[in-house]
């Protein structure tokens, strides 16, 4: 699996996985827009066995110490082998359909539990989907 | 409308299948034939859970698959039937005898595949069931998604590099 992390002076509190560039593409723009793409690591599927991809995931939680993992998809390879991680490890948190407003708001949340930080971000990140016509 | 494709895909249900194929195919169901996967129920909620509101999901060992194949290719219904390894499809293929195509959608590398193509590494075992698959009378095709081009398997056991 593809990986890459920005150096900084905080450790990664939170993967980022799925299709292609996905994840680079959105941490990027993370950094572009804030600086602090050094809190998310990134990781593609990109020609991964599904055994691969769950084994990376795992091995970069253990590295970085990170509970929360963002996906794209909700039926993807990424989210179904992050599913079998959060299964036997109950701290893991796991966030499916994951856009640019929602690491924006998780990445300058650093004052609650990553579960709090999790739920705010998605909240953010599905308050930031709108419709405008005719606008 | 029936079993639109027949697919043997080692990540069995992901985003190239419920989105990439399902969206423009119209796909309303899917049969995931899969010996571990159906004998367990926590599998079957994993997978059951990826799939969008408009999908329905059978699960079956080969074996059912076999037995319940008719009602498949009768459901009036748009689907594929998914296998994760080439030995399933090989079985289903054998038992069912009415499967005219299979497609090559992802098997990766591990450790004795050799690349064919950059989502298609083999073993010689399973090169061996390709060829098997087709003296069955199945047209063997790789196609990762529906805007690649299908290629023949003579020309995914050649490999992209010659």
């Amino acid at each position: 699996m593809s990986e890459s992390e920005s150096t900084g002076p905080e450790k990664p509190r939170a993967i980022v996985v799925g299709h292609g560039e996905f994840s680079a593409g959105l941490v990027s723009a993370v950094g572009q827009i804030c600086g602090l793409a050094d809190k998310l690591v990134v990781l593609s599927n990109v020609g991964q066995t599904p055994e691969d991809i769950e084994a990376t995931l795992r091995q970069q939680l253990a590295r970085t110490g990170a509970r929360v993992i963002f996906t794209d998809l909700p039926g993807g390879s990424a989210t179904i082998a992050a599913r079998r991680i959060a299964r036997d490890t109950p701290e893991i948190v796991l966030v499916t359909g994951v856009n640019l407003a929602t690491l924006l708001d998780f990445v300058f949340n650093s004052a609650g539990t990553p579960e709090e930080a999790a739920r705010s971000a998605a909240e953010r990140g599905k308050a930031s989907l709108i419709v405008i016509e005719r606008g | 409308m029936a079993i639109q494709l027949y697919r043997i895909d080692d990540r069995l249900i992901h985003g190239q299948v419920v989105v990439g194929w399902g969206q423009p195919h119209n796909i309303r169901f899917l049969v995931l034939v899969d010996d571990l996967v159906a004998a367990s129920d926590w599998e079957k909620e994993l997978y059951r859970m990826a799939i969008p509101p408009e999908m329905e999901i059978y699960f079956a060992d080969v074996d059912t698959a076999i037995r319940d194949h008719p009602r498949y290719a009768n459901d009036p219904r748009p689907g594929i039937l998914i296998t994760g390894d080439i030995g399933s499809m090989l079985r289903l293929v054998k038992g069912v005898k009415a499967i005219g195509s299979v497609n090559l959608g992802g098997i990766h590398h591990r450790a004795g595949r050799a690349e064919k193509l950059r989502y298609v590494f083999l073993t010689p075992e399973e090169e061996a069931q390709l060829h098997a698959l087709e003296a069955s009378g199945v047209e063997v095709t790789a196609q990762d998604v529906p805007s690649a081009r299908s290629r023949p398997l003579a020309e995914v056991l050649e490999g992209e590099a010659k």
